[in-house]
């Protein structure tokens, strides 16, 4: 933790109102005032106790503190830096560990979760659902409830050409959550990135862009899959990587701070992230080119954390989807507080997690939307788990596909059916 | 200590009690972090009834107790102290009525000034005081330290939009305060007590109509003269605006830095005046504002014309305390008062401080009531800088008082300025205000150490003169 990133913390209270536990519970500890507090004390020579791991595990890093923050404190960078700290020097009591050695073995690797594909749908079809869920340990029954309802698996080609005259050439990064459990969504990226004139490379092999390491913790093994990812898009040759998960966006555009201290890697680093762009980014800033069909609808765009507050990006999602004739976007109430998604976070923290996605639920209940877009994986599973605790369900899609279903002139309905993206 | 946190987990259960050191720590200060003290304990109630019990088991063992809101106050009004209780009220925050007949909102006291507008709104009110940590500080906080803001210049400071407090005074009894019953104005004693007269647990808060019309001016001018001369002439002319800010140079450099406000480049002082109110009178004032500024040597105007562009000139206003952070490791934010005819001359006097001690200072004011925001900057690494900034903080008061103003404008004096009290107030005026507080407080265990300069036991006789007080001498009081 460097303590010139902690001094520049002024103690003025300003990130309070946005941190989703201090919302939540109230208590300075829980707040990012509260956590720089006490990384200061760490700092200071304060061992980290128990109880300090736990104010820093309980923070989401959803970053809307450093979009809050009028002293440009990096939080993003101290959390990252505290995580690697507690990891180091905290041991967690024995079932934790597991648990996490359980997701960080899993989740990284996209082909680990292509072969749990099979089981999942069988056990989805079974309507064993209800006698496992109560039979199951928390952390466990935190992730069966979170496994989405699957859909055919779609391979995508190598490349798609671009239609009409080509404006760019970009490479799509699949991602492992995304690629396994929301196929669908890239396939409408490609298309819609090839409708206004995209040449799309689709690296085969991808691995994991190490977010969730990233922000768990486990520099090493995010320094790994960083290096990796850099590797294959140098490889593909495009000027542009175009990525549709929130979180997989941000922290490649980290790649630079990740691996600034290995010199065979730094200048390499700098360069990819400078070309990573999230897919609404990248569209606002190629313009559009191809004609949008009406969809009469109305969406509530859900502002993703790792969007919003680590990529600043707000107006771009929302101008896209105005932009679409018919198309209504209104806004979720505190849409800046986090669904509690928040990478692992719903699997490690599954009590918060669950406070804020049943606030987050009500507030996208209340804007009467018929559809939710999210442009994060994350977010998608989480709110859409609960709505479904309230009973209540609501279409969730992606950006891309409503931009996808506009542009080859689709009906707003086949975005509705089953109430599932 | 160990027994009265016991008996608050009987109260307030064990998820409401905080005795581990490492997170009582993060409690140590509020929004001045100079004056940092560990609370011996610190308890999140969620009731009126739970902090009356809390207060009666404090007085049973005679332990000092200090309210704490959203930890923002910038004079040290919720410094807890290592042998006390820091009864902090972030979890009462609820909006219990919004009564668009009757004007009014009744809220807990944890509710942030911010909330309050934002439930008001769909209703076409807000409430009108605005201090710059707006969307942060609680009512309750703002009642202790009669918050003020950029818009009480027309609209007054928070005395003038309370109605109502239901408090726990030091007795440990539930009690309302106000509601325009006859006789003392107890109210308005409580409001800007800083937390020594009991604690507010319910606040009942007058509602304003949102205005027809708003309209913002951000003029630039090449130096802090010229803006206050624009000042004078606008009030000078009847003109009443809802606002009128200025930041000098350096506070501009800091807001530029920070939130990249885009204030016009090169500009000395840029001065913001809003006017608000029906929208034929606003936009005829408006001219006149223009033409005053213009007049005074304003070099760009610039007029918000919705709401987006008026948020953009007052981010830069309202995030300059933080924002100094981006141009200095460590600054004093000041709170002084001066008459506004007195402005030109006493920054003229900050200057030539700022010189001789070189130590930079930025300004930010409410220009329109002379309320003074020096930032004191230093580098706290660099020895006996911080010193020289407390000392040239110190000096700025004391031209605010030569001048015929105040130490404080809104932050209030909590631990930060009591010592600054006796340039103000003779010993009789401190004594008349110690009786008071021991009226409400006899066993002086309510935010002790706060606003007054010595602590005095009430009963005794005060620190500093020796003998009895005129007024008990002479048989026309009698002490407690």
């Amino acid at each position: 933790m460097d303590p010139k990133l902690i001094d520049d913390c002024v103690h003025c209270g300003f990130c309070l109102p946005t941190c989703p536990t201090y919302v939540l519970w109230g208590e300075e500890m829980d707040s990012p005032r509260g956590r720089i507090h006490l990384m200061r004390q760490h700092v200071e020579g304060t061992p980290v106790t128990p109880e300090m791991a736990g104010h820093f595990d309980a923070c989401l890093g959803c970053m809307a503190c450093v979009t809050a923050c009028p002293s440009g404190v990096r939080y993003d960078r101290l959390i990252e830096e505290t995580r690697a700290v507690v990891e180091r020097e905290h041991r967690r009591p024995l079932a934790e560990r597991a648990f996490r050695a359980l997701v960080f073995a899993t989740f990284p690797r996209p082909r680990l979760l292509r072969a749990l594909r099979g089981p999942l749908r069988l056990y989805q079809a079974s309507g064993l659902a209800p006698l496992v869920r109560r039979a199951l340990p928390g952390p466990l029954a935190a992730m069966e409830a979170l496994a989405p309802e699957l859909t055919a698996r779609v391979r995508l080609p190598r490349l798609v050409r671009a239609r009409g005259p080509r404006r760019a050439v970009v490479g799509l990064l699949t991602g492992c959550v995304q690629g396994e459990f929301f196929p669908q969504v890239n396939s409408a990226t490609a298309r819609v990135l090839a409708l206004e004139g995209c040449d799309v490379v689709i690296p085969r092999g991808q691995s994991c862009c190490g977010a969730l390491s990233l922000h768990a913790g486990r520099p090493e093994q995010a320094r790994r899959l960083a290096r990796r990812v850099i590797r294959t898009f140098e490889r593909a040759g495009v000027d542009t990587i175009v990525v549709n998960a929130a979180g997989c966006g941000s922290a490649m555009k980290d790649y630079a701070d990740v691996l600034a201290d290995d010199p065979a890697w730094s200048a390499r680093a700098a360069a990819l992230s400078a070309k990573v762009r999230d897919l609404a980014e990248f569209l606002a800033e190629l313009g559009p080119a191809a004609p949008r069909h009406p969809l009469e609808i109305t969406v509530a765009y859900h502002d993703a954390c790792h969007l919003a507050h680590a990529q600043g990006v707000r107006a771009q999602p929302r101008a896209l989807l105005s932009a679409i004739p018919g198309l209504t976007v209104v806004e979720v109430p505190d849409s800046a507080i986090c669904c509690g998604s928040a990478g692992t976070y719903n699997l490690f923290q599954p009590g918060a997690a669950r406070d804020l996605g049943d606030r987050k639920a009500a507030n996208v209940l209340a804007t009467g939307a018929d559809l939710l877009v999210s442009a994060n994986p994350g977010c998608t599973v989480q709110i859409t788990s609960a709505l479904a605790r309230r009973g209540r369900e609501i279409a969730v899609a992606h950006t891309a596909q409503l931009l996808d279903a506009s542009l080859r002139a689709r009906p707003a309905r086949a975005l509705l059916r089953g109430g599932r993206p | 200590m160990r027994a009265l946190a016991e008996r608050f987990r009987e109260i307030l259960g064990d998820d409401g009690v905080i005795t581990d050191p490492v997170r009582l720590r993060t409690y140590e200060c509020d929004g001045l972090t100079v004056h940092r003290a560990t609370p011996g304990i610190v308890v999140l109630p969620g009731t009126a009834e739970q902090i009356a019990e809390i207060v009666r088991e404090c007085n049973a063992a005679r332990t000092p107790y200090i309210a704490r809101g959203s930890g923002t106050g910038l004079s040290g009004g919720a410094l807890p102290r290592a042998d006390g209780v820091l009864i902090v009220t972030s979890r009462m925050r609820r909006i219990i009525e919004i009564d668009v007949a009757n004007q009014r909102a009744v809220v807990e006291p944890g509710v942030t000034n911010l909330a309050i507008s934002q439930a008001a709104r769909p209703h076409g009110y807000y409430y009108a005081p605005d201090p710059s940590s707006q969307q942060i500080c609680s009512i309750g906080g703002n009642v202790a330290e009669n918050s003020g803001g950029a818009h009480c210049l027309k609209y007054g400071f928070t005395v003038n939009h309370v109605l109502a407090c239901e408090i726990v005074t030091p007795d440990g009894e539930i009690t309302w305060l106000g509601g325009g019953d006859p006789g003392y104005d107890l109210l308005g004693a409580f409001i800007g007590s800083e937390g020594t007269l009991g604690i507010a647990t319910k606040v009942v808060v007058r509602l304003t109509r949102t205005p027809e019309a708003v309209l913002t001016l951000l003029a630039a001018f090449d130096g802090i003269e010229r803006g206050g001369r624009a000042v004078s002439a606008i009030i000078g002319a009847g003109i009443v605006p809802a606002a009128i800010e200025m930041m000098d140079a350096l506070a501009i450099e800091a807001a530029e830095a920070a939130v990249g406000c885009g204030y016009p480049e090169g500009a000395g002082a840029v001065l913001i005046v809003e006017l608000d109110g029906p929208e034929a009178e606003v936009r005829h004032q408006f001219e006149r504002v223009e033409t005053i500024c213009a007049e005074a040597g304003a070099f760009e105007l610039r007029v918000a014309r919705d709401d987006a562009e008026r948020a953009a000139v007052w981010t830069g206003r309202k995030s300059a305390f933080a924002a100094v952070g981006r141009i200095s490791p460590a600054y004093i934010v000041q709170d002084g008062v001066v008459p506004r005819t007195a402005l030109p001359e006493v920054l003229a006097a900050i200057d030539a401080l700022s010189a001789d001690y070189g130590i930079r200072v930025a300004n930010v004011f409410h220009a329109g009531d002379g309320n003074l925001h020096p930032l004191v900057l230093f580098d706290d690494a660099v020895p006996g800088e911080g010193t020289r900034a407390e000392e040239v903080s110190g000096r700025i008061l004391d031209l605010c008082v030569e001048h015929g103003g105040s130490i404080t404008g809104e932050h209030g004096v909590g631990v930060d300025k009591s010592r600054y009290m006796t340039k103000m107030f003779g010993d009789d005026d401190l004594d008349t205000m110690q009786l008071l507080r021991c009226a409400f407080d006899p066993m002086n265990l309510c935010n002790p150490g706060k606003v007054f300069p010595t602590p005095r036991l009430c009963g005794e006789a005060p620190g500093v003169r020796r003998g009895v007080h005129p007024l008990v001498a002479s048989g026309e009081a009698e002490l407690f």
